[in-house]
């Protein structure tokens, strides 16, 4: 039996091995990877620690248990002629195998409790980030700092159909990542807008569920400078498995030195609001932020998904500009149309809903300008 | 009354006769399983390489969901009812079910249930797309429009489970034959009793869940909405509170049926089965006080994260006593390998890994690191795949020559238990690796580090996948060709059903057996 299962194995694994050795794939990309990452903070090294402790003393368990049980089942067996003896108690072996995995517990429960008290000790943290899981996007604002924005999926579309060969970073890479300093206490208040999503960077540790009307905590300081990625870790609805994470890790004054550009950016978008703009800027603009921010519901061709997402072909969409700019701006609430408001400036929003009213068929030829969004909030 | 059953359509849909009950439960089960199974397929189908190439995000999501609800509520459920309807008359001298009625009506009202739920992945919209554990705000505000339609197929399905659970404790407290005490129970009929209790306890916790779901989208109350002072967290508590008693639910007839077969073909008494009762009871009440490990993430406080982390180390230590009890039971045996016996060692072996993977997870530092990952998915399915389902398995081979008095082609279950044991560590073993490299669960693409591990998941799935249509033939096949079973069936068999003829008479234990 046992060499017919073996040459079974052969059999059934030529075909697969055959079949991963000839996949192509980006060369850099890291194979056969079995293990969690030791990572670049304190928490994630003491948490590899545990793990592997964890994971030898499973080993020694497992061994002792299938020793005895192959033992038994090669020795024991009827075939060879045995006779089956007859004991079927003892108080003395079922104390001790009732201790032994309690004391092994018992010492395991220690250095367990010691590395959770620091993984929840957030205190004195030189930098706060705060953290918003969106469907399906990351916001991130840089506390008392002025500075947010936020981060989607950069992987085009057309990879993931299979369209065009895939990069070496494929769903793991964003168009905008998070920046944080290396050597310094970071604290991410990690919080949601819509339904519960998880943060989660294996190199640093934190898995936090990001929760609509809480707001938890998690730590990190970051030794090497690199850039880390990570996914969201709670099923947030359609596009969960597209919502990456990136972190950047910088060498204090390089982060210095992003964090004074990203506030000039900041301010020359505001500038924008004050500018009229062509029509064909618009539109063009328009058509990207609608790729970026809206196309997951939607779809490219505004047709939505029946039953779920509506189409934009027709609808508010073709009816008056303020109808219009109220959905967008602030959203249907109660249902998976956010209040883009917030997350979109002025142009974007202008964009996106000249765009909608002029794409697909919808050709109504006006247009809507920064400053009528400007208004229409302050109205509002 | 006649003694025999009734004629055609009419027994199957009026009967009260536990066997015939018993019966429909499992070809009930087996037609989920078959169905769930389909389910995962598709999903392995869509892992099978980076990329989307086979569903739309929204219905893997849907495939995911399905799946667990009808391996769980579908499958693995209704089988171990239907085994303790066969079984527990049989085991304690009993001539049928204390609740006949009752026991019918627990039955029919399942298709419904399924029939109900299955609809909705017609229904525009889709069907359920939360993942089997709905947690709020997923299920209630952004749910597609056929919730109410699951909510309330939970409703029938937790109603039929209650009425099931009501049914055995009535059975097994009143009905026992003169001599037979609790503590000369056999075990399964211990564990059975012992998780009728944890339904009877948890069924309605899930009720009131789905209730407050149903309130949240359609009535306009804020249980799990933070906007009007509720708490998704809230939901989370309340869905562990029945989750992880469910999982015992799953487990501990398992318990019982593989402390009957290993004796069997070992020919030696079963080890410490007083210490196999407690060990039962203990991690019985134990599962009350563990719920949260699956919420590490949530944000608790750090002592309630301590306490439930204790709470989970400590459940190990019943468990452990299990498998070190079934071990000793092989230890100086006169062990023979047939299909059960098969079965059941796998039993033990790669339960042991599951469990053992189930340790890892219970610190609490490092489940931050497993959560919701592929190590996650490998660790349940270990203990649910050649755990709850192999001793369902295990148990189909063992008792079908009582039940239909025909006797299994002993090759073809060994070729069964072959190809599904290979197939299983196929599909979940490399889960592990691509859980602890970093791959989330519930999703539908990846990125191309994972391709290799999840490339060999979704080849072992078809092949386990695969044995099971072989195993439905064998059942067919004994059924109708089956060489005539004798009375004791298996030489080292002890217990009151094997006293009986091979196949059971319809009516059995009408006037009580005598207990040594
Ligand atoms: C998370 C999915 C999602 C995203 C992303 C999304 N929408 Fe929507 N959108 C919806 C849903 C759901 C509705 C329907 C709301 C309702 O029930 O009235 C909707 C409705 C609309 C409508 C009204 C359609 C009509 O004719 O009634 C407009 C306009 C619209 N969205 C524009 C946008 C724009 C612009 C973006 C990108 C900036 C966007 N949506 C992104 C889900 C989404
Ligand atoms: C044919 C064998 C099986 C295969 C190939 C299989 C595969 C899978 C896969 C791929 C997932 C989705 C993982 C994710 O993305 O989260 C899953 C989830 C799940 N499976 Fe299975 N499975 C099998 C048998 C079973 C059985 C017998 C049970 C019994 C109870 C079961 C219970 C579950 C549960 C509870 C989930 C979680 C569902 C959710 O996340 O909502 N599976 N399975
Ligand atoms: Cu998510
Ligand atoms: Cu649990």
């Amino acid at each position: 039996m046992l060499k017919r299962a073996r040459g079974l194995w052969a059999w059934l694994l030529a075909p697969a091995v055959l079949i991963i050795s000839n996949q192509t794939m980006a060369e850099e990309v890291e194979r056969w990877k079995l293990n969690m990452v030791e990572g670049v903070t304190p928490i994630s090294r003491e948490v590899y620690g545990l793990h592997m402790l964890m994971f030898w003393w499973c080993v020694v368990i497992a061994v002792v248990v299938f020793t005895i049980m192959f033992y038994s089942m090669i020795m024991h067996r009827k075939s060879r002629g045995v006779k089956a003896s007859n004991f079927h108690e003892s108080t003395v072996l079922e104390i001790v195998w009732t201790a032994i995995p309690l004391i092994i517990l018992i010492a395991m429960a220690f250095p367990a409790t010691t590395s959770l008290i620091k993984l929840y000790d957030t205190s004195e943290a030189e930098l706060d980030v705060v953290i918003t899981g969106y469907q399906w996007r990351w916001r991130y604002e840089y506390l008392d700092e002025d500075v947010y924005f936020f981060s989607n999926m950069s992987t085009p579309r057309e990879q993931i159909e299979g369209l065009e060969a895939r990069g070496a970073n494929y769903l793991l890479e964003v168009d905008e990542p998070l920046v944080i300093p290396v050597d310094t206490k970071v604290r991410f208040l990690i919080t949601a807008a819509d339904v519960i999503h998880s943060w989660w960077v294996p190199a640093f540790g934190i898995k936090t569920d990001s929760i609509p009307g809480f707001i938890n905590e998690a730590w990190a300081i970051v030794d090497t400078p690199g850039t880390y990625r990570g996914q969201c870790a709670e099923l947030c609805g359609r596009d969960h498995g597209f919502m990456p994470i990136v972190v950047e890790a910088l060498p204090k004054d390089e982060y210095q030195q992003w964090l004074d550009q990203k506030r000039t950016d900041l301010a020359e978008i505001r500038q924008l609001t004050e500018q009229t703009f062509e029509f064909e800027e618009l539109y063009q603009r328009g058509q990207q932020v609608y790729t970026q921010w809206c196309v997951a519901c939607h779809r490219a061709d505004g047709a939505g998904v029946s039953g779920i997402f509506p189409a934009l072909i027709g609808g508010v969409s073709v009816g008056p500009v303020e109808g219009h700019m109220d959905v967008v701006v602030n959203g249907v609430p109660g249902t998976a149309m956010q209040a883009f408001g917030e997350q979109l400036s002025e142009v974007d929003i202008a964009a996106v809903i000249t765009y909608e009213r002029n794409a697909w068929g919808n050709n109504m030829g006006d247009m809507v300008q920064p400053i009528d969004i400007f208004n229409f909030k302050q109205n509002d | 009354m006649a003694h025999g059953p009734a004629k055609g359509l009419r027994r199957w849909l009026f009967t009260t006769n536990h066997k015939d009950i018993g019966s429909m439960y499992l070809w009930f089960s087996f037609a989920m399983f078959i169905v769930g199974g389909i389910f995962a397929l598709i999903v392995r189908a869509e892992l099978f390489e980076p990329g989307l190439q086979i569903v739309d995000p929204n219905f893997f999501n849907q495939m995911t969901t399905m799946h667990g609800l009808v391996m769980v509520f579908g499958a693995i459920m209704p089988a171990f009812v239907g085994l303790a309807n066969w079984m527990i008359p049989l085991m304690i001298g009993a001539p049928d079910m204390a609740l006949p009625r009752m026991n019918n009506w627990s039955f029919w009202i399942l298709p419904f249930a399924f029939l109900m739920l299955l609809s909705t992945l017609f229904m525009p919209g889709g069907g359920p797309n939360f993942g089997w554990t709905f947690y709020a705000p997923l299920s209630t505000k952004y749910a597609p429009e056929s919730v109410i339609f699951f909510i309330f197929a939970v409703h029938i399905m937790g109603a039929s489970s209650i009425m099931g659970a009501i049914n055995i404790i009535a059975t097994v407290l009143n009905m026992r034959a003169p001599g037979m005490t609790l503590m000369k129970m056999p075990l399964f009929v211990w564990t059975w009793l012992i998780t009728a209790y944890l339904l009877i306890v948890v069924m309605p916790v899930l009720a009131g869940a789905v209730t407050m779901v149903l309130m949240d989208t359609r009535f306009g109350t804020s249980f799990f909405d933070g906007a009007g002072g509720g708490d998704p967290v809230m939901f989370q508590h309340i869905f562990w509170f029945f989750g992880h008693p469910e999982v015992y639910i799953m487990i501990l007839p398992a318990f019982g049926i593989i402390s009957a077969i290993i004796p069997t073909f070992a020919r030696k008494p079963l080890f410490g089965y007083s210490s196999m009762v407690y060990a039962t009871a203990s991690i019985a009440f134990l599962s009350f006080t563990v719920w949260a490990h699956h919420m590490f993430t949530v944000g608790m406080p750090i002592a309630g994260e301590l306490f439930f982390m204790y709470a989970t180390m400590l459940i190990a230590v019943p468990t452990g006593v299990k498998v070190f009890n079934w071990a000793a039971t092989m230890f100086k045996g006169a062990m023979t390998f047939e299909t059960p016996m098969l079965f059941a060692i796998a039993f033990v072996m790669l339960f042991t890994i599951g469990g053992l993977s189930g340790l890892m997870l219970a610190i609490a530092p490092a489940d931050f690191q497993y959560h919701d990952t592929y190590f996650v998915v490998a660790h349940f399915h270990y203990v649910l795949v050649p755990g709850a389902l192999f001793s369902i398995i295990a148990a189909a081979y063992y008792w079908l020559p009582k039940w239909s008095g025909r006797m299994y082609n002993e090759v073809l279950g060994k070729t069964h238990f072959w190809v599904a044991f290979i197939g299983l560590n196929l599909t979940f073993f490399p889960m592990h690796f691509a859980g602890l490299a970093g791959m989330p669960r519930r999703i539908p693409d990846y990125h191309m580090m994972f391709a290799d591990w999840n490339m060999i998941s979704s080849i072992g799935a078809l092949i386990f996948g695969a044995s099971q249509i072989l195993f439905l033939y064998i059942v067919l096949d004994a059924i109708f060709r089956g060489k005539k079973a004798t009375g004791q069936v298996w030489e080292g068999a002890e217990g009151l059903e094997w006293t009986l003829p091979s196949p059971a008479p319809y009516h059995t234990f009408s006037k009580p057996p005598e207990i040594k």
